[in-house]
């Protein structure tokens, strides 16, 4: 295959850099599209050639800017409040899971209280489960059994506090998408941290307990350090899932819960699209993954090949 | 002595979080569901009010033609995008097999598509394919050939090619990353012996890449049968039924036709088929793996 002068060839690079419009292409297009108006994008007479516009921006951020956009006399999209609490919900569900799922790992691996085929296999069923399917019984359970008896002491207490009727409900709270996606997760977390932990040196721990560590301080000041690669990749994976998720968003939150992806699908299900606002926000929407991807693509594929070829 | 206590704890505060946290969010969950499945119940009541039907749904959904529909097409929708983007992934693999300049930055690029939500996504491809305003009808326009309606008469290949540009590189990049840790010495001994290209990569490379090929495309057809937002924001599901896979109309049977017992039996369907998928692969990756040690143990007994 590799013969010598085949690094000059140019069709190859000619494949390359097909390849590389065709997974950029349709993202350059939605960002420019996003900066037109809804008339330059029906009739479309000018690819490349039109009067960049922050409209649309305006128009997706009305409720947090500090000042009236003047093309707008009332403001329907309630965008900024959807942004803060994906950013909430995402961030937490990330941090939360980071945590709980470097523990668990890290007492797989070196208490070996389980084999490892145990848990790579567990990890890979829990894995399969679609989102889907854990609708209809988190739907039921997060709005019927996950809930604070109004008439006990925190639940009245919160009632009290925020008002409403009957019981204080898992649904329709950020804790209560918190809490799904951190289930969600964690099978995913502890597989590619356990991979990381594997290969942190054992002598290493030893010495720090002969020096007088206990197990918390092995862990929080040794092993945690050398596995900040698979830290990393897991912390990306596990905020992609949290802050693109949609189905399982729509059916725990409501109007002041609400995360960017259900507003974004519920603007695309009307009949006249705007495509300009619609695209801005879906930009709002993919800036943070975006920018996560031009700083770390390589704890990335690490990650992807970590849950892949070491599974 | 309150050390030993303490070391002895130690794995079981570690694991508790964990375990505690899976066993209230997933697992009662999904046993939540099973039982569920076996009732009649709609979204107002709780579980203990709705009436128990026994095995009604099952052979309700059995028996739908709907449900029939949806499945054929969720098992198509599998089975082409794994295939394709197996094969086009392996094959980009092995091509760009060599020393590129800006290889990261080119990885960066391509993983782009996967880190963008599903929901934009779909949105991209919707524009795209708009029979109007969308780029490639104006593509089509331009240089005068008939507009195709990809969202109507070809709704599933449509979805099917918007998948494939999201996941493709995913394939490619676990492919490339299995080539190029491939042990040297043995292409070496086949160059030497005079190997043409095709047969190296038809005897040497594709069956060392073998396992991780195989994970990798059990991990997509996992993945495949989870996709909902991208053709839920493409197609609805539409036209007609033609682009329904399972998970968007269990979705749909709970929340607009509030039938709660019937998508718990329709998702315990899903989860029986991904379940078999699932075993079916793994063991056959046992299986692999036993004759890949056994074939070993020959080629070291002979040296």
């Amino acid at each position: 295959m590799s013969t010598p002068n085949s690094r000059a060839n140019p069709a190859f690079y000619a494949v390359i850099a097909l390849l590389v419009f065709m997974s950029v292409g349709p993202v350059i297009l939605m960002f420019m599209n996003s900066f037109k108006l809804d008339v330059d994008i029906i009739s479309g007479t000018s690819g490349l050639i039109f009067m960049p516009t922050i409209q649309n921006y305006e128009q997706a951020l009305c409720d947090v800017l500090w000042y009236e956009p003047e093309h707008l006399d009332f403001c329907s999209l309630k965008f900024g409040g959807a942004f803060i609490n994906s950013l909430i919900i995402a961030l937490i569900s990330t941090a939360l899971t980071l945590v709980i799922g470097c523990m668990a790992a890290y007492a797989l691996v070196r208490f070996r209280f389980m084999g490892r085929d145990t848990v790579s296999l567990s990890t890979l069923m829990v894995r399969m489960v679609p989102p889907a399917v854990l609708l209809v019984p988190v739907f039921g359970l997060w709005n019927n059994e996950f809930c604070l008896d109004r008439d006990g002491i925190i639940g009245g207490a919160i009632r009290d506090a925020f008002g409403g009727r009957g019981d204080v409900c898992l649904a329709g709270t950020h804790s209560g998408i918190i809490l799904i996606y951190v289930a969600m997760n964690l099978p995913f977390v502890i597989w590619i941290l356990q991979s990381f932990i594997v290969q942190v040196p054992r002598s290493l721990e030893e010495a720090a307990r002969v020096d007088g560590a206990g197990p918390f301080q092995v862990f929080f000041k040794v092993v945690l350090p050398l596995i900040k690669p698979g830290l990393a990749a897991a912390a990306i994976f596990t905020f992609r899932i949290a802050w693109n998720e949609y189905l399982l968003a729509s059916a725990l939150s409501d109007r002041d819960t609400r995360t960017v992806p259900i507003l974004i699908v519920n603007n695309m299900s009307e009949f006249n699209v705007e495509w300009g606002v619609i695209m801005a926000t879906g930009m709002l929407l993919a800036i943070p993954p975006i920018i996560f991807t031009l700083l770390a693509s390589r704890q990335i594929i690490t990650g992807m090949t970590a849950g892949a070829v070491k599974g | 002595m309150r050390t030993a206590m303490a070391n002895r704890l130690t794995p079981y505060m570690f694991m508790a979080p964990a375990a505690i946290i899976m066993a209230i969010a997933l697992m009662y969950p999904l046993g939540y569901m099973v039982w569920g499945s076996f009732r009649d119940w709609n979204p107002s009541q709780t579980i203990g009010e709705a009436e128990f039907v026994g095995l009604k749904n099952y052979i309700f959904l059995w028996n739908d033609p709907n449900f029939h529909e949806s499945l054929g097409v969720t098992l198509r929708f599998a089975f082409f995008v794994v295939t394709i983007e197996m094969v086009i992934g392996v094959g980009l693999a092995l091509l760009l097999d060599r020393e590129i300049r800006g290889i990261s930055l080119l990885r960066t690029m391509f993983i782009l598509p996967m880190m963008i939500a599903p929901v934009v996504v779909g949105l991209m491809w919707r524009y795209m394919y708009h029979p109007t305003v969308g780029t490639f009808n104006r593509f089509l326009d331009s240089i005068g050939l008939p507009r195709v309606d990809w969202l109507g008469d070809y709704a599933l290949t449509s979805v099917i090619i918007a998948d494939i540009w999201q996941w493709t590189p995913f394939i490619f990049i676990l492919s490339l990353a299995a080539l190029q840790s491939l042990p040297r010495s043995a292409l070496e001994a086949a160059r030497i012996d005079g190997a043409t290209g095709w047969q190296q990569i038809i005897h040497i490379k594709l069956p060392l890449m073998m396992p991780v090929l195989i994970v990798t495309a059990l991990l997509r057809l996992i993945d495949a049968f989870k996709v909902l937002e991208v053709i839920l924001v493409m197609t609805e599901g539409g036209p007609g039924l033609s682009t329904e896979i399972l998970a968007l109309r269990i979705s749909r049977t709970a929340t607009e036709f509030r039938e709660l017992g019937v998508a718990a039996a329709m998702s315990n369907y899903l989860l029986i088929l991904l379940l078999l998928l699932t075993v079916g692969m793994f063991a056959f990756n046992r299986w692999q793996e036993a004759r890949a040690a056994r074939l070993n143990a020959l080629v070291e007994e002979e040296s």
